[in-house]
């Protein structure tokens, strides 16, 4: 039996499991039901142990006694169904073909896709697995990555071997929905730096900033995917890799950058696995936009709400982000990571960064 | 000049009311065939209703009308009420603007004794047939058949003949009339009987129409108590009333104010005299039309308690008015509601009304409105009655009912005006004139009730949400025993004791297990249950724990029944070694409350 089928007959059991809860309490004249962690921002809690962001002790108890319950857990069960099928013919589908597929399942039909999504979540929660141990991925292509990396990849073709700056082209290995498949091989690089524009991506690949320092170059596209963040994990456990992060400077880079470190909140049952609470933040810094007198824009009143609601958020509360917040707040701006352009496209490969990485203590 | 005036004078010449009559027949509700029949019956019931009343005898009317030729009618009514002595009875039929109640300030149907006299002089314009009337007092006294006509230029009876007849009943009247007409208010006929009888709910009503015969039955036993007639009041008196009343009198000025008047002492009047400038010992008679003017104002002016309302007025009650309702009218809700009398220019009057919502009332259109004046029906002029407007003045959203103007949906309202004089718009007393004190008192009315709809309707809303949400629940509860069956590959599970459990019901169910038969109850209900359960099979129910009440066999099969009350909540179960099959059955408990389930059957 190799591994994925292993795999495949933990997920068929646990699936089954939860379907052959609902029968026995059916049989013994219960009302189906089932509980799960309350899924909402109150129900959050940091775990001091893992420095994650995970679901506190509230449970919510979904019962078929009102038609709307009912209804969630008839379409959980053609969603367990289904996914049994996939599991037993071995294909896969992406969450909007499953989305597609309810069309024919009359009642049990979802309304839209952020349902049927959410639901997969529940069954992640309940089962204790990912989506791509039910053979599900999500549409969107995963981000890149581009650096002195080897990895082996299991694809659907055979397996692969790939070296992330030699065997790639310009734009870098495409991380795949199911990072599982990947096994970590080896590593030339002092630290990561995952970056939020593909346009400083793509600047530091062209200036070689990856040869110059051995850096692992991950291009994060705004909020990161799943997969995205669970190769960041991986790199930083299985190397011990430092794990930085480049992004705008303003309120919602910032979430960009606490999520890779403390996890999200739709995803708090696998912060474990998908958060990197070592991660470190470089900028764009409040104080880089004083300091370099970066060109910059005006806040807006929902980017001022949005740091004043950061200052009360225990993911920001150290003695660091509170000054560089309020130092924000108080010179009213923000600015783009490619706002160094304005000092020459070499500025953020030659100057900014490696200051920046000195005073980090990550180049010496 | 003069030559004409003396020529118009000549031409001018008192006409008697017969012959204003017939040529003003509208205001009297003559005014078409149709309507003719209709009204006809109107005065002929209503005076048998007073006098029924008046002798406190619970009415039993019977109404008959038979088709004599294609445009002939004739229309016959009798009642059981205490009759009428032989020589008045001329006067009553023949002779308009006669009647016992005219001068009484008291609420009655009748009040101008111009109602059943006009039907005489109807007939006898369209047909030319005297009217034949028979009445009796009592057992003792001989009954009278009357043969009468109007003298249209007198205005006196003419009676064409007179007799002593044998009549079966001991006491009553009955009245004949044959007059054209059409049937084409049949239906509008009926609603005014049945109206009639939704407030009247102490009458028997019978109708024999040609070959059809309706029964409008009696809901109530209690005989009403027959209003009491009062004074008038000084606020509520006209200047011809007055003068009448002057011209009647022997006493002084100040005597004849505490004599004739209710609320007025010997101070009171003595203030209106010093306020009119006319000595308080002058003679009421004597008074000259300047001096009555002025004692007119005084009287209006002088301040006095407001008339005593409770006994002159019959209010039908609010048990009375619903219970009528409920019994001509299928609906799901009925409120009724009397309000204190009140008074308006000092006459006393009060205001009842009633809401019926739903059942088998129209769904669509416009609310059905019953209006009532002193328990008469008011059938026309709907549009121009001041109960009309009020109802169209409250805002019946607030009470989740729609509205374009009126009121819309199955909703039924009923308004009762009750008083000593009620202001009518005409004298066909057709429509309620817009009084404000009458208005305030009506809009009043329908504004608690319209509360208690609402409450009504949410509560109503409320349970069939949750009914909704059950039967939901029920439909889609075996589609996740279907599926789940699927996924796991085994035998679909039976969802019936879970529907008992969504729908608050008893459960009962019956299953194997090791040779043994299990049965087991459970109340879901928030009540005790008193049950009965029968379990018929081939097993004999040796060695049952707990022992059934009694065991009886009938070739071969047994009848074990267990008597119990489970409290809410409470479980219950018994079992024996058997092999199962046969049937299962609950009873003393209504099959909606209650969920049978034989698992091993299935």
């Amino acid at each position: 039996m190799t591994p994925s089928d292993e795999m495949d007959t933990k997920t068929h059991e646990r699936l089954l499991s939860i379907a052959m809860k609902w029968y026995e309490q059916i049989k013994e004249g219960a009302i189906p039901s089932i509980s799960m962690p309350t899924r909402t921002k109150q129900n959050i809690e940091f775990d001091d142990e893992s420095e994650v962001w995970k679901y506190g002790d509230r449970e919510s108890v979904r019962s078929a006694h009102t038609a709307k319950s009912a209804l969630h857990l008839l379409k959980m069960s053609y969603v367990i169904w289904f996914l049994k099928t996939q599991l037993i013919e071995k294909r896969s589908s992406t969450l909007r073909e499953l989305y597609y597929i309810s069309e024919g399942w009359k009642r049990a039909k979802f309304s839209a896709q952020d349902e049927s999504n959410f639901l997969i979540e529940d069954l992640e929660i309940l089962t204790d697995l990912q989506r791509e141990a039910f053979h599900l991925r999500p549409e969107e292509d995963g981000a890149t990555i581009f650096g002195p990396l080897r990895i082996r990849e299991m694809t659907r073709r055979g397996e692969r071997t790939i070296h992330c700056q030699d065997d790639v082209g310009e734009a870098g290995y495409q991380i795949p929905s199911n990072v599982e498949n990947i096994d970590l091989i080896e590593h030339d690089a002092n630290f990561v730096i995952a970056i939020e524009t593909g346009g400083m991506y793509a600047r530091l690949i062209e200036n070689g900033f990856d040869q110059d320092h051995r850096a692992i170059l991950v291009h994060l596209k705004g909020q990161p995917a799943r997969s995205t963040r669970r190769m960041l994990h991986r790199i930083n456990e299985k190397f011990g890799l430092p794990v930085l992060v480049f992004t705008d400077g303003d309120p919602w880079s910032y979430r960009i950058f606490a999520s890779v470190a403390y996890g999200a909140i739709k995803s708090a049952h696998m912060s474990e696995l998908l958060a990197t609470p070592r991660a470190q933040f470089i900028g764009v810094q409040p104080s880089d936009i004083r300091d370099y007198n970066l060109p910059s824009d005006t806040l807006t009143d929902k980017d001022i709400a949005a740091l004043q609601s950061e200052l009360s958020d225990p993911r920001f509360a150290s003695e660091y982000w509170k000054s560089q917040i309020e130092l924000q707040l108080k010179l009213n701006l923000k600015s783009e990571q490619q706002a160094f352009a304005a000092r020459g496209l070499d500025f953020v490969t030659q100057e900014y960064l490696p200051k920046r990485l000195t005073e980090m203590g990550i180049l010496s | 000049m003069v030559t004409l005036a003396e020529d118009l004078a000549r031409q001018q010449r008192s006409i008697s009311v017969a012959e204003f009559f017939e040529k003003n027949k509208h205001l009297l509700g003559f005014d078409s065939p149709t309507r003719g029949i209709i009204t006809t019956i109107k005065e002929a019931v209503d005076n048998a209703l007073d006098a029924c009343e008046e002798a406190s005898v619970l009415p039993d009317i019977l109404v008959l009308i038979k088709k004599i030729e294609s445009d002939v009618f004739r229309i016959v009514v009798e009642d059981n009420g205490p009759g009428i002595v032989p020589d008045q009875i001329p006067f009553v039929f023949g002779k308009l603007l006669y009647g016992s109640r005219f001068h009484q300030i008291r609420q009655s149907r009748g009040q101008q004794g111009i109602g059943i006299s006009a039907a005489v002089l109807y007939a006898q314009l369209t047909t030319g047939l005297p009217t034949i009337i028979i009445s009796r007092t009592g057992a003792d006294q001989g009954a009278y058949r009357f043969l009468l006509q109007i003298n249209i230029k007198t205005n006196e009876p003419d009676v064409l003949e007179r007799e002593e007849i044998m009549w079966d009943r001991t006491h009553g009247t009955r009245v004949q009339i044959e007059f054209k007409s059409t049937m084409a208010a049949k239906k509008r006929l009926l609603e005014y009987l049945k109206y009639t009888s939704v407030v009247n709910p102490h009458a028997r009503i019978r109708v024999e129409l040609d070959d059809e015969t309706y029964l409008f039955e009696r809901v109530s036993d209690e005989v009403i108590a027959c209003p009491q007639a009062i004074k008038p009041h000084p606020h509520g008196i006209e200047i011809g009333q007055l003068m009448r009343m002057l011209a009647a009198s022997e006493d002084t000025s100040s005597e004849f104010l505490v004599e004739n008047f209710t609320r007025v002492g010997k101070k009171t009047a003595d203030e209106i005299c010093k306020n009119a400038g006319i000595s308080p010992g002058s003679r009421a008679s004597s008074l000259s039309p300047v001096e009555q003017k002025r004692l007119l104002q005084a009287m209006q002016e002088v301040k006095v308690p407001a008339p005593p309302t409770q006994a002159c007025l019959s209010p039908i009650g609010e048990d009375l008015i619903a219970k009528g309702l409920e019994k001509e009218f299928q609906m799901d809700f009925v409120k009724a509601r009397t309000r204190a009398s009140s008074v308006y220019a000092g006459h006393p009057f009060l205001v009842e009304a009633a809401i019926g919502y739903g059942g088998k009332l129209p769904p669509d259109g416009n609310a059905q409105i019953l209006r009532f004046a002193n328990r008469v029906p008011l059938l026309y002029q709907q549009g121009a009655c001041a109960i009309t407007g009020c109802i169209a003045g409250v805002s019946w959203k607030t009470y989740n009912i729609s509205q374009s103007t009126l009121p819309t949906g199955p909703l039924l309202v009923l308004i009762h005006v009750a008083s000593t004089n009620v202001p009518f718009t005409s004298e066909s007393k057709d429509a309620i004139a817009a009084i404000p004190e009458i208005e305030r008192e009506i809009t009043l009315v329908l504004q608690e009730l319209g509360r208690e709809l609402k409450t009504y309707l949410s509560r109503r809303d409320k349970n069939r949400l949750q009914e909704d949400r059950a039967r939901a629940v029920c439909a889609i509860i075996p589609e996740i025993a279907a599926k789940v069956a699927e996924i796991v590959e085994l035998p679909v599970p039976d969802i019936a004791p879970i529907e008992g459990k969504i729908m608050k019901k008893v459960l009962v169910k019956r299953y194997l297990r090791e040779g043994r038969v299990i049965i087991e109850g459970k109340n879901y209900t928030s009540h005790p249950a008193e049950i009965t359960v029968y379990d018929i099979s081939s097993d004999s129910g040796k060695g049952a724990s707990p022992e059934p009440s009694i065991v009886t066999e009938l070739d071969g099969e047994f009848t074990k029944m267990w008597k119990l009350t489970l409290q809410p909540g409470d479980g219950w179960t018994a079992g024996y070694a058997g092999s199962g099959g046969g049937t299962l059955e609950v009873r003393g408990i209504p099959p909606e409350q209650v969920v049978v389930v034989d698992i091993d059957s299935q």
